[in-house]
């Protein structure tokens, strides 16, 4: 209850601003001793300069709050000056709004912390809801909709009636609704139509409001609020089974992503490589080096260094992998179990090379501007990052399966696979034929490094984190198979979501390890197993 | 019939060869195992980092930052007139390999000291070996407390002075009423969270406005946790998140927060573990205004602090090489020794123990560290906010130092505990009984 | 008996049996007997240290009995020697009692700060050394029993084997790593103090474990011998040679391999319970699966199918591993040791005793072709054929 006072003696003063914005002329004297306290470097006249600079009405306001949030706003404490350094790079004074030559080198940027950073937002808000961009002024409404304060009552009422925005209209209603719902003196009508309104926006902040209701209602109002909680809730429960699942697809795709490599070389070729996780790491810091020359020497293409990474990271991984076929591997055939040694003394050997060179530590791989952040589909969030991958998965996937269809290289990949020596016989360059397959595993592998940089760390050891995941899913869906590989890493990434808010993550996953066991009893080789003579083999 | 009749000829005259053969065998191998003898002219200094395998991202930095603090002390004319010379041994970040190359560098090498270990269970690993062969070990890592051992000293936090004053700044400045603890699954983060935990209910935090979750080591996919961080914050109530996520998993748990939409000002996470050289793998961008809670941050500045950094710079030739607080608990503990070295005139372990409770050396922001009794010592606490360079702006301090508590005093079975090894020589002694614990009965 | 030890020791199994019975008794005396300092002294860490490979050179024997005469490559081996670890571990963490450092005569320390009410079921009865000891067999076996007996059964052999029990010790490493499972989370059982009543850290007691080791390293091989000799190993050299063929001549291949698989299981967690107090901890790290990985490198590296090379392995890698780990040496360590894995199978794909044998053998031949051409043959080490 008290905090409840205290917000809204805090948000009494934007609500005044709103309406005396439009009616007073500008007064001099508050402003200016406003913007002399942000050269104190102190929070709490930080916050005063804030509150006073909201309500002065001064057309600067807008500029110098916004200024503010996006670390624009400078102050020389020697001067005792403070200027605003505008999007396109020229400055003012704050005070006065007179362009400045340059802001002296003395100056530094005002410091905000989460609480300041709140009353900007709150500032920015009642300065917003009659912000030209319809988007800005959604926004406004939801900071609103959230504090429901009383004193924004009138506000939201006048900026509701000028509305024409379908979206924007929406959200000031359920503003309206949720001040409507907490008024004291509100009509049994108004608070009606007010649940109404918060159960259309029906997500979990219109839920937690609903139950926030006090008891003493009317009993109409009572059992509204308690039904459209209930209608709220089963909304909610189809949308988690959505998220989940979605969330399953995504983690499915990194699985996807990290084993079909594997699916290749192990698959295709029957050499475990130990070193497979190397290889992704291998991926992800050739994107890492990319990235660093994009950003000094080509900055203006830095969207794009990932689209550049992808093949620079195929290249280099099948290069490696083609090297170690050649060195090592081409010398192991027909031992699978001991490349599964000679793989693993080469993934030391590779997690120490790339230690030596980079450092152990993590290295920054950015995300570009496309793949950062999310957007609301219904009840659930979808981050970019992870539908790229998403995507970029069932593209690699597609022309993959494609190549070993529809080319020559994939038909003799597949001649090989079948009966290496039936294909000798025919004419195939076997040992060729073995070099390019497991370069290209590999080169996949680098790929699958690529996408992982975005959502993972970029260490050294980064592949050993995969390598179990990805034998599982190669096993678990049918060695050989490439569909198998599909299906077995959507399958696993899906039941691990599902079981995740059951069973916590540690449990989930060792109940999916122990659900692999088990199946593998049922189905000794895998979802797809093949067929026929090569079984034996 | 016939080998079997073969065969006895044949043991008959090798037994002999090769009892021979084994003797020789092994006094070789033990020839070649003790061959490093100690030279006089020098002090010998462990070094025990993994510099390889999973903990190698965090404590490379560290045995750099020992060999570095050895080679400013030898250029000053080293300690007791003679060179420091630095031991480095690779433990890989193998809990038993930590004991056994403990042994190995106080056993065969005869160090002085040793600097080391990250992880509890590193330090619970070469706790019976510094005991039993009475060395000392300088651990400079924030950890879980409940703990004061004879041969040890903590030169990281102890959780009184760093996860209570985080949220104690927590309630004060953001009025946060509901609180996640998040955490790796291990023991670090379980007796955290449980010391945290005590004390949110003592300050009228419901049960239900305190959501427990952990994740295993490594973990990499935050989608559903994160979500259900968002749910439980969107209740209504000002809600934190208080992250005791070791390490690897921090990464992608960031990034996970970042594109979520998850803002500093909605809800706040504040780290423990979370330093300057983990912020060096991720944007800083999204997640400006997110708190770590540490006592050092290299934006600190201080005259100490700023030729440190300088220093350590040039000593790595890396213009860009970032500071952390384990690095300045391992540069207080350095000075520490060194001091009480020369205080007691001698670097043999049982002397210098003793000198070192009570030797007061000044960190890098200002303050100055004393040994406790407990054999913590006092250190400032500073919330930091995240700053879109990876570096942290200072939001709050401590007025004064805080003295390292070795036992919560919010857990019931260490309340009455106290460590002591001045007055009462003894780690655990229970101040209600007035009895030493351990001790059998 | 006797018979079928004299048919199962060849000389190189004597002279194996000689060089451990001469370390398991010369190494103790000279550390108690000797001057510390004397130049044949051999220091209390080294006897630690020893002791540490003889235990690894039993889970060696281990895997070496299944992936050499059976070819059941088992990739969470890991898993039974930590079982057995931890089954000592409790006794051990049991006889701290209350000397804890918070008194508390029942529970260990990690239970009482993570306030446990009592203790749970599964940790009664470890106070008792006989029950520890019998769980250090039952566990692990039982374990195995029911992973082999539903694998064998169903009749997954070759990479999927391998692979899921590589799942079952990284599923036991995740539940071992939960603090709530109630085994000390990640820290593991440790700060141990006596067994049996002697102090785990004086010499004598260190000194004897390392002679315990040696014992359980030739009873091991002893059992290991006796079992490749007998006609039963015999069948399993079958098995791994070519299994269907076996089973199609009526052998109920899958009893074979479940035995096998469960003795060997048994034989880690011995190895793991002598492991468990000369290093003084255990923790979920041993059930991780590069460590299973490794101990089968070991046996790679020593040779296959030789019961002798597989012990011999696990001592020079992990001697390896801690030269290399000292000194200057330190930051390139793992540059040797991969390098080493892969010179060794590249150039040595029989490992370092098979290699021995094929230019020792014919050697011999040629010396004892005059009266006894078929002692070669004999000679118990047969060739492993390495195709799966």
């Amino acid at each position: 209850m008290l905090t409840k006072v205290l917000r809204n003696v805090r948000a009494l003063p934007f609500a005044l601003l709103i309406i005396l914005a439009t009616v007073l002329p500008v007064l001099a004297g508050p402003f200016e001793d406003a913007i002399g306290k942000f050269t104190t470097d102190d929070f709490s006249d930080t916050e005063e300069a804030i509150n006073a600079i909201a309500t002065s009405g001064n057309p600067l306001a807008f500029t110098v709050i916004s200024a503010l949030q996006d670390g624009r706003l400078m102050f020389d404490a020697d001067a005792k000056k403070v200027y605003v350094t505008q999007p396109d790079g020229k400055s003012i004074d704050a005070e006065t709004g007179a362009p400045v030559a340059s802001v002296p080198d003395s100056a530094s940027a005002v410091r905000l912390n989460n609480r300041l950073r709140r009353s900007v937002e709150a500032a920015m808000s009642g300065l917003t809801l009659s912000s030209p961009d319809a988007g800005k002024r959604i926004e406004a409404a939801q900071s609103i909709f959230k504090t429901h304060d009383e004193a924004m009552l009138l506000a939201i009422e006048g900026a509701l009636a000028k509305e024409t925005n379908k979206d924007a209209k929406q959200a000031f209603t359920a503003a309206r609704g949720a001040i409507l719902l907490f008024k004291d003196d509100a009509t049994e009508a108004q608070k009606l139509d007010a649940i109404a309104a918060i159960r259309d926006r029906g997500d979990q902040e219109a839920l937690a409001m609903l139950s926030d209701v006090p008891a003493d209602q009317p009993p109409a109002v009572t059992h509204a609020v308690a039904s459209a909680i209930a209608a709220i809730q089963s909304r909610l429960a189809i949308w988690s089974a959505v998220q989940n699942a979605w969330y399953g697809l995504s983690l499915g795709s990194v699985l996807l992503l990290a084993a079909i490599g594997l699916a290749i070389t192990f698959g295709v070729m029957g050499v475990i490589n130990m070193a497979h996780g190397e290889m992704v790491m291998i991926g992800a810091y050739v994107t890492f080096v990319v990235q660093q020359v994009i950003r000094n020497s080509f900055p203006g293409l830095f969207d794009y260094a990932l689209v550049i990474a992808v093949p620079s990271a195929f290249i280099v991984a099948g290069a490696i992998g083609i090297l170690i076929e050649r060195t090592i591997i081409r010398f192991l055939y027909g031992r699978p179990l001991e490349t599964l040694l000679a793989t693993w003394g080469l993934s030391l050997v590779l997690q120490q090379a790339v230690r030596s060179l980079f450092g152990p530590t993590n290295q920054e791989v950015a995300n570009p501007s496309w793949m950062s952040g999310a957007f609301q589909l219904g009840q659930i969030t979808i981050t970019y990052n992870r539908l790229w991958i998403l995507c970029f998965t069932l593209a690699v996937f597609v022309i993959l399966l494609a190549m070993l269809r529809y080319t020559a290289l994939g038909l003799e990949m597949r001649a090989v696979t079948q009966n290496r020596r039936m294909a000798a016989s025919m004419g195939i360059a076997t040992s060729r034929v073995d070099a390019l397959t497991f370069g290209l595993g590999s080169g996949i592998a680098g790929i699958a490094g690529v996408a992982l940089s975005q959502i993972d760390n970029v260490s050294p050891n980064l592949g050993q984190s995969y390598i179990i995941d990805s034998f599982m899913v190669v096993v678990f869906g049918g060695v050989g198979n490439l569909w198998g590989t599909l299906v077995g890493a959507f399958t696993l990434g899906i039941a691990n979501k599902f079981l995740e808010p059951v069973a916590g993550a540690v449990l989930g996953k060792i109940a999916i390890l122990v659900l692999i066991i088990l199946f593998i009893q049922k189905r000794p080789r895998g979802l797809f197993a093949l067929k026929g003579r090569a079984v034996e083999a | 019939m016939v080998t079997k009749k073969l065969t006895h000829e044949i043991v008959k005259p090798l037994t002999r060869r090769s009892w021979l053969a084994g003797i020789a065998g092994l006094a070789l191998g033990v020839a070649g195992f003790s061959a490093a003898r100690a030279d006089d002219d020098t002090i010998k200094v462990g070094v025990l980092h993994s510099l390889s395998g999973t903990m190698a991202i965090s404590e490379t930095t560290l045995k750099d930052t020992v060999l570095f603090m050895i080679d400013q002390q030898n250029k000053k004319g080293g300690v007791l007139g003679k060179k420091l010379e630095a031991v480095v041994v690779d433990p890989a970040s193998n809990w038993p390999l930590f004991a056994e190359k403990a042994r190995e560098l106080i056993t065969k090498d005869k160090v002085a000291v040793v600097f080391g270990c990250w992880t509890s269970v590193s330090r619970k690993s070469v706790l019976p070996v510094f005991k039993e062969l009475n060395n000392i070990l300088f651990y400079p890592v924030q950890y879980e407390g409940e703990e004061s051992e004879r041969n040890v000293f903590y030169t990281g936090a102890a959780p009184n002075q760093q996860a209570i004053p985080a949220v104690d700044y927590l309630m004060k400045e953001e009025k946060v009423k509901r609180w996640v603890l998040a955490g790796t699954d291990y023991v670090y983060p379980r007796t955290t969270n449980k010391i945290l935990e005590a004390y949110l209910k003592s300050k009228g935090v419901k049960d239900e406005d305190i959501m427990i979750n952990y994740t295993p080591f490594g973990h990499s996919d935050w989608q559903t946790i994160v979500a259900d961080i968002k749910k439980f914050g969107s209740a209504g109530k000002k809600t934190a998140v208080v992250s005791t996520i070791n390490g690897d998993a921090n990464v992608p748990f960031y990034k996970e927060l970042g594109n979520q939409g998850i803002k500093a000002t909605d809800i706040p996470v504040v780290a423990f573990s979370v330093g300057e050289e983990e912020l060096a793998g991720i944007d800083t961008k999204p997640l400006v205004g997110h708190l770590a809670a540490w006592n050092y941050f290299e934006s600190i500045k201080t005259p100490a602090n700023e030729q440190f950094i300088k220093e350590w710079q040039a000593y790595t030739k890396n213009p860009k090489r970032t500071t952390n607080d384990p690095m300045e608990a391992t540069y207080i503990g350095f000075n520490m020794w060194v001091k009480a070295v020369e205080k007691a005139k001698s670097t043999d372990p049982d002397k210098v123990i003793d000198a070192l409770p009570g030797t007061k050396t000044p960190n890098l922001t200002g303050g100055v560290a004393e040994v406790l009794p407990n054999h913590h010592i006092t250190k400032p606490v500073y919330i930091g906010e995240i700053k879109g360079n990876g570096q942290f702006d200072v939001v709050w301090k401590t007025p004064g130092l805080v003295a390292g508590d070795a036992w919560s005093k919010e857990l019931p079975d260490s309340k009455d505990l106290i460590g002591d090894w001045v007055g009462k020589k003894c780690g655990n002694y229970n101040t209600k009984t007035n009895k030493c614990l351990g001790q059998g009965s | 008996m006797p018979h079928v030890l004299t048919r199962s020791l060849d000389r190189s199994a004597t002279v194996f049996l000689m060089a451990v019975v001469a370390c398991g008794v010369l190494i103790p005396l000279s550390n108690l007997l000797l001057p510390a300092g004397s130049l044949f002294q051999v220091p209390t860490y080294l006897v630690s240290l020893f002791g540490k490979y003889v235990c690894y050179a039993i889970l060696a024997l281990a895997i070496d009995l299944i992936w050499g005469y059976c070819g059941i490559l088992s990739l969470g081996h890991g898993a039974f020697f930590a079982l057995g670890g931890y089954a000592m571990g409790m006794y051990l963490m049991r006889q701290i009692g209350s000397r804890g450092v918070y008194g508390n005569p029942l529970l260990p320390d990690f239970m009482v700060f993570l306030n446990y009410p009592k203790l749970p079921w599964y940790w009664h009865g470890f106070d008792m050394f006989w029950f520890a000891c019998l769980m250090v067999l039952v566990v692990p076996g039982l374990l195995a029993f029911c992973f082999g007996w539903l694998a064998f059964r169903s009749r997954v052999t070759g990479v999927y084997l391998s692979i899921i029990t590589q799942a079952m010790t990284y599923a036991l490493l995740l539940a071992f790593f939960r603090n709530d499972f109630g085994f000390g989370g990640n820290n593991g059982l440790t700060d141990f103090k006596d067994i049996l009543g002697f102090n785990v850290q004086a010499d004598g007691t260190r000194a004897a474990l390392f002679a315990l080791s040696c014992l359980g390293l030739i009873v091991g091989f002893l059992i290991c011998r006796a079992v490749v000799t007998s006609k039963l190993g015999k069948v399993l050299i079958a098995v791994r040679d070519a299994e269907s063929r076996t089973r199609f001549l009526g052998y109920r291949v899958e009893s074979y391999k479940l035995f096998v698989f469960t003795l060997s299981a048994c034989m880690a967690g011995v190895a793991g319970a002598l492991y468990v107090p000369q290093v003084g901890i255990i923790n979920p790290s041993e059930f991780a699966p590069g460590n299973s990985i490794e101990a089968v490198i070991w046996v790679a590296v020593g040779g296959r199918g030789t019961l002798i090379g597989a012990a011999l392995g696990a001592v020079v890698v992990n001697y390896a591993k801690t030269y290399f780990t000292s000194g200057a040496l330190a930051p390139y360590w793992l540059f040797m040791l991969g390098a080493m894995f892969i010179l060794v199978t590249l150039l040595l794909p029989k490992g370092i005793i098979g290699t021995f044998n094929s230019w020792w053998e014919p050697w011999k031949a040629r010396r004892l072709a005059a009266n006894a051409a078929s002692a070669a043959r004999e000679d118990g080490v047969s060739e492993p054929n390495m195709a799966e």
